[in-house]
């Protein structure tokens, strides 16, 4: 920063070599907050979903995924679990849904009418289901038990209620169910 | 040379009052979602004063903060009066009636949307409208301090321009381009709705357009604070500013990088691809630049007035400090806040760290202690260094400001950091109840009594501080003199050009919104199937 100051003597010129030295140190700094951010995004795979996904919450009921029949849990052929679920005024449906224990899990949820929220506790779990939109999210779960699974964003009065859950149970339990039942959720336990 | 007197201390109890109502609202909302009452009858009083309290906290108060302070800033750096005064009482007026216009829906429980909308959901039209005449008499705001800086500049032609107004100037322009998407929004997308002429919202889209005003617009809030950081604290204290043009650095970097930041309130949705979000998160952290030059800089500027009065040794300056000051504690206890808050905002900034944290009442904790923090203190602190010179009498009660500044500061403390911890242990954000019953919750309990205990803290913080600005107003009469800015070590008469206009900025600041945000709004906009049914809230039932 050279410009016409009055008194331009070796204070200034000392001040501005501290300065300097502060500034890169403070690039410094955002730059390594950026590597690991990065770094963490690709290393551990924990990235947004990549592409734009539409559903119409019109039609939600009536055709596509996300019909009643077709909510809830589903060993799919490799061996992972696809749970389809949707967020209305106030619950979710499934009100509580069933997973199989250190399995990958991958979420698909839309909503079919205002602005809600999908957190599970104690995990990284949590995105917005925005209507007319799909929201997808992958993960697995280490322990078994049950957890909160509540509406984080506000959806109207009665947002406060609702709570949904999730039960992560057993391999063996889930398989056996999954014999009786093409979509699962705790109903069926 | 303070010819506006009235005109800017209307501006600042306009502010003050929303912000006196919105904080007894605040703490009875704390209250009421507390294991110290019961379920709420009816949870839409609890919404509805949510939808108040935001409204009046994040637009009302720091925009009328920033119009009043602009208007004193441009008097007494510029050293002439305001042109164009009767302009800024249209503006004035038009806070006024749209403050009125918003708050009668809102009172009436139909509009409880909170004030960041969530389109789908659609409240009272009058709603809307009040919140754009805000915006619209900002915008004359807007329009004043680039006419007085203009007509400055042709009379003083190669001068350098005052810091404080340089970076007011800034301010203003930020606020100008930021507002832009929440009026887009509510202009385009909601009002059309609310009026009845259409039925159907694109939700995702209506929520990139907030987001573009969602972030920068806490960078409006915070900028009369760094104003004050940098032109009235040094001189407050005794000391002197450690560089005039790393201030004005500071400003420049907001101005063109607090823009294009805003998708990451957006990391969780489905509407905003991967790639758009990383590119805004890097901005984000780029957003710390100027904040970590400021706190040097401010650092050394303390550090300065230490050692004037005699302060010695590499740490022992700081007991040499004039801590009776009021100044001095304001702005020590904004930098403490500020550390806490920006290293909470740091781990906002990542798509990873933020899974863990977002939509929960941690985000609430961390805006609560940034801008009701870090930024409010300095308002404050503002408000005790302009008033004599506004009312022209003395602010004697400096003790009472002393307890002022203290219960705030620990009110925020007491209040933000259990708020902080339930959000990591999973508390989701804007309920009116929980079951504290429940084995899960049973562990928040404690932590959220505390937070109720800070809010009371700061309500009588905030009682403290009318009641020593309206004892200003009564206090005997004295001559405060001209009011002083503070003066850089190594004063500059002239400044690059580039440090001394905003041309080159606010193309970057518009080019970089346009880069960043151009393409996920054309997305959306060409991709077929994205509207969907408006749902009416306030409706008879």
């Amino acid at each position: 920063m050279t410009h016409d100051h009055e008194p331009h003597g070796e204070g200034a010129q000392r001040a501005e070599r501290i300065e300097r030295r502060w500034a890169t140190l403070s690039v410094g700094i955002v730059a390594l907050l950026i590597v690991m951010a990065a770094f963490a995004g690709i290393h551990q795979a924990t990235m947004p979903q990549p592409v734009l996904e539409t559903a119409d919450p019109r039609t939600l009921h009536i055709a596509g995924e996300f019909t009643e029949a077709n909510l809830g849990s589903s060993l799919e052929p490799d061996g992972s679990v696809m749970v389809r679920a949707i967020g209305q005024q106030y619950s979710f449906t499934p009100a509580c849904i069933v997973v199989p224990v250190g399995t990958p899990i991958a979420f698909r949820a839309t909503s079919a009418d205002v602005v809600h929220g999908f957190l599970i506790d104690g995990t990284n779990v949590n995105v917005m289901l925005v209507p007319g939109y799909v929201s997808t999210i992958a993960t697995r779960f280490e322990t078994t038990g049950e957890r909160h699974m509540p509406c984080h964003e506000f959806c109207g009065t009665g947002h406060e209620g609702m709570w949904g859950r999730i039960r992560v149970v057993d391999k063996a339990t889930f398989q056996e169910m999954a014999t009786r039942h093409r979509r699962l959720s705790c109903v069926d336990q | 040379m303070l010819t506006s007197k009235r005109l800017i201390l209307a501006h600042f109890w306009l502010a003050f009052a929303a912000f006196a109502g919105a904080l007894l609202l605040g703490e009875w909302q704390m209250f009421i979602r507390s294991p110290l009452h019961a379920w709420i009858s009816n949870p839409e009083w609890y919404y509805r004063s949510v939808t108040g309290h935001g409204t009046a906290m994040a637009y009302v108060l720091p925009t009328l903060v920033a119009m009043g302070f602009g208007y004193f800033i441009t008097e007494a750096a510029l050293k002439r009066p305001l042109i164009g005064r009767a302009w800024a009482w249209v503006g004035f007026g038009l806070a006024v009636v749209g403050t009125i216009t918003a708050v009668i829906p809102v009172a009436l429980g139909a509009a409880s949307v909170l004030y960041t909308f969530y389109p789908p959901l659609v409240g009272n039209p009058f709603y809307y409208i009040g919140v754009v005449l805000v915006v619209v008499g900002s915008w004359i705001w807007v329009a004043l301090m680039s006419v007085n800086l203009y007509r400055w500049k042709k009379d003083n032609p190669g001068a350098a321009v005052p810091l404080a107004m340089f970076a007011n100037v800034a301010g203003s322009y930020l606020w100008a381009w930021t507002s832009v998407g929440a009026a887009i929004e509510l202009l385009f997308q909601i009002l059309p709705v609310a009026l009845g002429l259409r039925t159907t919202i694109d939700a995702g889209l209506a929520r990139v357009f907030f987001s573009w005003t969602l972030h920068a617009i806490v960078y409006f809030w915070l900028m009369p604070t760094y104003i004050a950081y940098y032109t009235i604290v040094p001189r407050a204290i005794g000391g002197r500013l450690y560089s005039d043009s790393m201030g004005r650095l500071s400003f420049i970097l907001f101005l063109v990088v607090a823009m294009p930041i805003g998708v990451h309130h957006l990391f969780m949705d489905p509407q905003v691809g991967g790639g758009f979000k990383f590119l805004h998160s890097v901005f984000t952290a780029l957003v710390a630049l100027p904040t970590l030059l400021t706190v040097f800089t401010i650092c050394a500027s303390v550090e300065i007035a230490a050692r004037l009065r005699g302060g010695r040794g590499a740490l022992g300056w700081i007991r040499a400090l004039p801590w009776r000051n009021p100044m001095m504690l304001a702005i020590a206890f904004s930098f403490v806040m500020l550390g806490f808050g920006g290293a909470g905002g740091l781990i906002n900034m990542s798509y990873q760290l933020d899974a863990v944290i977002h939509n929960t009442q941690w985000i609430t904790g961390h805006f609560h202690l940034i801008f009701g923090g870090a930024i409010v203190i300095m308002y404050f602190a503002i408000a005790y260094d302009v008033w004599p010179h506004l009312t022209g009498r003395a602010l004697e009660c400096h003790g009472l400001i002393r307890a002022q500044l203290w219960t705030w500061f620990i009110g925020m403390m007491v209040l933000t950091f259990p708020w902080h911890w339930v959000g990591i242990l999973g508390m989701p954000r804007r309920m009116a109840y929980y079951d504290y019953t429940d084995p899960a919750l049973a562990p928040q309990a404690n932590w959220v009594i505390m937070s109720v205990i800070g809010g009371a803290i700061l309500v009588l913080s905030g009682i403290l501080f009318l009641a020593v600005l309206i004892r200003g107003h009564r206090a005997p009469q004295i001559d405060p003199g001209p009011y002083r800015f503070s003066v850089a070590v190594h004063q500059p008469r002239r400044v690059p050009v580039a440090l001394n206009s905003y041309g080159l900025w606010l193309s970057l600041m518009v080019g970089l919104t346009l880069v960043n945000y151009g393409f996920p709004i054309l997305h959306l906009l060409t991709t077929p199937g994205t509207d969907v049914p408006a749902i009416t809230v306030g409706a008879q039932k």
